[in-house]
């Protein structure tokens, strides 16, 4: 029993240490250049399978543009550069951080919008029940310091 | 307001908002990619022909006329459907019909076509699929309608259906074809 358990536990772990690369190894030249690309694929989004990354996506398009990445990449473009390229073609939906613009800002500034509204209800409703209190502490004869912890 | 009722607001708001989100999907596909090739000319490309891999068609060749880029392929389950409405209604069209065979084999094509028809005036074949990727393909099938200047007029994902030929092709054909007089 305690030899299927390591076994077990030994097949969970292998599973884990497998590098994602092994789908289509690049000929990076050094470490660095490796973590670039994996950086920049994390941030752009398959086509074909469209909730997986470019990093993660076994797709023959994601592999396509795996492929192109790294050529670009080689030829000395900046990652800003070959975003643009991609976006050219594929549009914004490609990337998983949208930028910011006209059609944007809703996207960016929303929960903002939301948290600021959350706040202007909270400051008047506690003011509310802070002046309600104000007038009613004779009659409900309470220490009014108990009276904003109520809710 | 009663302050009482700012919860009973907020919650019909959240409610409003999952209303909407529901409804709009209900019409629109969140999958589909716009198309940011919309009103430029069609990305530079030559291309072998799937029947004679030496002879190379170009995007110059193709201008002059508008045509329907047809973006298909054996291994493309959906292309089948869509491959028997361009069989029946392809004609209707007026245009050429331009098939992309998109990274097949084109003995595979070949087998495909010779076994479902061929409905197209001209196939290209991208096995790379490099030549896809500057048309911002995400699969198969797709479409691409281009004018006699080699402008894209309009994307179409998923298979053609009667019903995209009458209410999205023809009416941009036509308009199309009237602004060319």
């Amino acid at each position: 029993m305690a030899r299927m358990f390591v076994l077990f536990i030994t097949l969970v772990v292998a599973g884990f240490l497998e590098p994602a690369f092994a789908i289509d190894p690049l000929p990076f030249k050094d470490r660095a250049e490796e973590l670039r690309f994996q950086a920049l694929a994390k941030q752009l989004r398959c086509l074909q399978c469209q909730n997986e990354s470019l990093e993660d996506s076994n797709a023959p398009l994601a592999a396509d543009l795996r492929r192109d990445v790294f050529e670009q990449m080689q030829a000395g473009k900046s990652d800003e550069e070959i975003k643009r390229w991609l976006t050219a073609r594929y549009s914004d939906f490609v990337l998983y951080d949208p930028p910011l613009h006209g059609g944007t800002w809703l996207l960016w500034f929303g929960p903002l919008l939301v948290l600021l509204a959350g706040a202007g209800a909270v400051f008047v409703t506690v003011r509310r029940r802070g002046k309600a209190a104000g007038t009613s502490t004779q009659t409900t004869a309470r220490p009014a310091s108990d009276v904003e912890d109520d809710w | 307001m009663n302050a009482r009722l700012l919860p009973l607001a907020g919650f019909a708001l959240v409610l409003a908002l999952l209303g909407f989100g529901t409804w709009w999907s209900q019409y629109h596909d969140l999958r589909e990619v716009p198309s940011p090739l919309i009103g430029k000319p069609a990305p530079a490309f030559s291309l072998p022909t799937l029947d004679d891999p030496e002879r190379h068609v170009t995007n110059v060749d193709l201008a002059g006329e508008p045509y329907l880029l047809n973006v298909f392929a054996s291994w493309c389950f959906a292309c089948r459907e869509e491959h028997a409405i361009l069989m029946t209604d392809g004609k209707q069209l007026g245009i050429r019909l331009v098939g992309f065979n998109y990274k097949d084999a084109p003995a595979d094509a070949k087998r495909w076509l010779a076994q479902f028809g061929n409905p197209y005036d001209l196939i290209i074949a991208d096995l790379p699929g490099d030549v896809a990727i500057d048309f911002g393909v995400t699969g198969a099938p797709e479409s691409f309608l281009i004018d006699a200047q080699g402008v894209v007029r309009y994307k179409y994902i998923s298979p053609i259906t009667p019903e995209v030929i009458a209410t999205q092709l023809l009416p941009r054909i036509a308009a199309m074809k009237k602004a060319a007089k």
